[in-house]
């Protein structure tokens, strides 16, 4: 029987342009015998949520360069809480100060990756926090 | 001795050297790679001879400064006259804020002003828009109206400074604010000096701050070089970038093939809306990065001008030599920035300031250090533009014209780079040239599998980026990053609806509905703009307005 596969949505939120980062995880998800689903630029947070339930995910990877990720991020939890999906997986990535970090966690994104992170540690994090669950 | 006599000894004296000599050494020491290749994947020989310049025909293919094909410059005496104009992007938060920052810049010697707009603003969204909401501010500066412009360039003489402005989907509008800003002054149109980036191709392709789908968008644009011509002479109608495309992954032989390319469209589209090429060609601008690959770069930038040339020259039959040159803004590659050992960052910045120079950029904005970890700090801008200072009266590169010039690995890179760029226009051709090609996903596809295969080359240490894969160390949270206070999101939202309460909201109404009906027609719409604009309608009213009209772009996604 075929192992279920890990499904994730890659997603951009907020006006921010930037998706070299966003596409090379996508790529780098896929390769590694993920399933993914890249949203596109310029989506909401509740886009996002409905993509996620929409696609039965169990992770939700945002990337986010503009800064206004203290705003968007933990929007998406809250509306994921919401509509009864908390148990999605909600990762975090892009030029995000240090300091920004505890807040973003407190807030239930559970890692958040930054600029000259190895694409290898995105994958080994999401499975072994899938792993868990399944 | 006979010429061909003579390349034939010297190509038997390096085989004698390579069977010889290097061999000997080999037996020894293997070299540190089985090969070498330049960052576009050109194989880069052991050591370049005479030989592989042999084909060079210097009045042909170099020329002189000045002259076509422009290889060695465009202008004649290049540095010797005066430098090129170090102008920093700048831009954040509020329009006093920025303002601030603008004159703490011209104190500190800046020649011109680069103006960073927020995402709202680059996007057509009033602050008080939803979407806009935690982006106020953040990436550049809000700009919702005149009321706002007028504070930005509070105390700038604008006959005085050249101001380029990053603005592209929503360029006409800001454009008319600067306008109406000028006339306020009592400065006229002929007398205003400035670009404007205008390129919405390459925001479908790269950077992502499109609205209109691409034929009205083409539209706005060339309605914008048509106006300039008559009424803004000396402005920039449009900068022609590749920065982003080489940002978002790219080689830099993409990154000029692509641009160019998209330059092909906007003359096509310009000579198609009826105007003359000498018209218009002579403001057109490009905006190329600065990255570490420091000898192909150098040469990217020769090639670069070389085949833009004879593109004008040879395709549109253009007969002012002004109409032949590109001439181009340059920042260094903030992609190559780590946040890792981010002081590392000033050296690599230094390299790829080199590189501009070299290959004889008009205008430079150097990044600063703590780039990828937050907007720049006033530190760390200070001494980016140190940077570009110290390489203009220190260094000594800028006293002499195009001084790689003649190096048989900088020509024979020059050639190789030229021969790969006709090749992908080729290529764009065939499929209808870069809008259609943007449109079916091939530039979005070529630019994606060039940033994965680089990525995997650095996780592979294949590419060694100092501080990220080799030579780490620990390291401390950086202190005195700038932040952007989100009370500033709110302010604006407040200062906007004041605007909309004190200003004549008929008139207002009356220019947004003159505007509408020019849209659904052919005419100019630059004229309707810039009165809806004096009388303070919003960035985000105008744009509105238009959306209703034309649409909006929906992108083809691609992995």
């Amino acid at each position: 029987m075929a192992e279920k596969r890990i499904r994730v949505l890659v997603a951009k939120p907020g006006l921010d342009g930037h998706d070299r980062g966003a596409k090379v995880i996508a790529r780098s998800l896929r390769d590694a015998g993920m399933e993914v689903i890249y949203t596109g630029l310029r989506q909401t947070p509740e886009q996002i949520v409905a993509a996620a339930i929409q696609e039965d995910v169990d992770v939700v990877a945002m990337s986010l360069l503009s800064g206004a990720h203290n705003h968007l991020f933990p929007k998406v939890v809250e509306l994921l809480k919401e509509k009864n999906a908390e148990d999605i997986l909600v990762l975090g990535g892009g030029v995000i100060p240090e300091a920004d970090i505890p807040f973003l966690k407190e807030r239930g994104i559970a890692e958040i990756f930054t600029p000259g992170t190895p694409t290898g540690k995105v994958v080994k994090f999401i499975r072994d926090k899938i792993g868990e669950k399944v | 001795m006979l010429e061909k006599e003579k390349w034939q000894e010297l190509s038997k004296a390096k085989e004698n050297w390579e069977k010889g000599t290097v061999e000997k050494a080999l037996s020894k020491f293997k070299e540190r790679q089985e090969e070498f290749n330049t960052g576009s994947g050109i194989p880069i020989a052991r050591l370049c001879t005479p030989l592989d310049a042999q084909k060079l025909d210097y009045e042909n293919d170099l020329g002189f400064p000045g002259e076509y094909p422009f290889t060695r410059g465009v202008q004649p005496t290049m540095y010797r006259g005066r430098f090129w104009t170090m102008r920093q992007y700048a831009g954040f938060a509020t329009a006093e804020e920025s303002n601030k920052r603008y004159k703490y810049l011209l104190e500190q010697g800046q020649t011109g002003l680069s103006v960073a707009f927020d995402l709202p603003t680059q996007i057509g969204y009033d602050s008080d828009t939803p979407i806009a909401q935690g982006e106020i501010g953040k990436v550049g500066v809000a700009i919702d109206s005149l009321a706002d412009m007028e504070v930005l360039f509070n105390g700038i003489p604008l006959d005085k400074v050249s101001t380029s402005m990053t603005i592209n989907a929503s360029a006409a509008i800001l454009l008319a604010m600067y306008i109406a800003v000028a006339e306020k002054q009592g400065v006229s149109t002929e007398q205003l000096r400035g670009t404007i980036q205008n390129d919405i191709l390459k925001e479908y392709s790269a950077r992502g701050t499109y609205i209109f789908p691409p034929t009205p968008s083409m539209r706005l644009i060339t309605n914008v070089f048509e106006f300039c011509a008559e009424n803004v002479p000396k402005w920039n109608t449009i900068s022609i970038s590749g920065y982003h495309i080489r940002e978002a992954g790219s080689t830099a032989v993409q990154e000029v093939a692509f641009t160019l390319a998209d330059g092909i469209a906007y003359v096509e589209a310009a000579i198609k809306a009826g105007m003359d090429v000498d018209d218009f060609a002579g403001r057109l601008s490009f905006f190329f990065n600065a990255h570490n690959d420091l000898f192909e770069e150098a040469a990217k930038f020769r090639a670069a001008r070389k085949v833009w040339a004879k593109i004008m020259k040879e395709r549109f039959g253009a007969k002012n030599p002004r109409s032949w040159k590109l001439r181009f803004h340059t920042q260094t590659a903030g992609s190559t920035l780590t946040a890792q050992q981010p002081d590392n960052n000033i050296v690599r910045v230094a390299i790829q300031t080199l590189a501009a120079v070299l290959g004889g950029t008009q205008s430079l904005h150097t990044n600063s250090r703590d780039e990828a970890l937050a907007l720049p700090s006033e530190d760390s801008v200070r001494i980016a533009l140190r940077t570009q200072q110290i390489v203009a009266y220190e260094s000594g590169v800028g006293e002499t014209i195009d001084p790689l010039a003649g190096s048989y690995y900088v020509e024979n890179l020059t050639t190789e780079i030229e021969k790969r760029v006709w090749a992908y226009i080729e290529k764009i051709d065939a499929l209808g040239g870069a809008v259609k090609a943007i449109e079916q996903g091939y530039i979005q596809k070529e630019i994606a599998d060039s940033s994965y295969a680089y990525q995997k080359a650095m996780e592979a240490g294949q590419r060694i980026v100092v501080g990220l894969n080799k030579f780490q160390m620990e390291e401390q949270p950086v202190k005195g990053l700038l932040r952007v206070d989100p009370a500033v999101g709110e302010a604006q939202v407040k200062r906007l609806q004041e605007l909309k309460k004190s200003r004549d909201n008929a008139a207002v109404q009356n220019k947004l509905a003159d505007l509408r009906q020019a849209a659904q027609g052919e005419t100019n719409l630059m004229p309707y703009i810039l009165a809806a604009v004096r009388l303070y309608a919003t960035e985000g009213e105008i744009c509105n307005v238009l959306r209703d009209v034309f649409g909006e772009y929906r992108p083809v996604e691609i992995l």
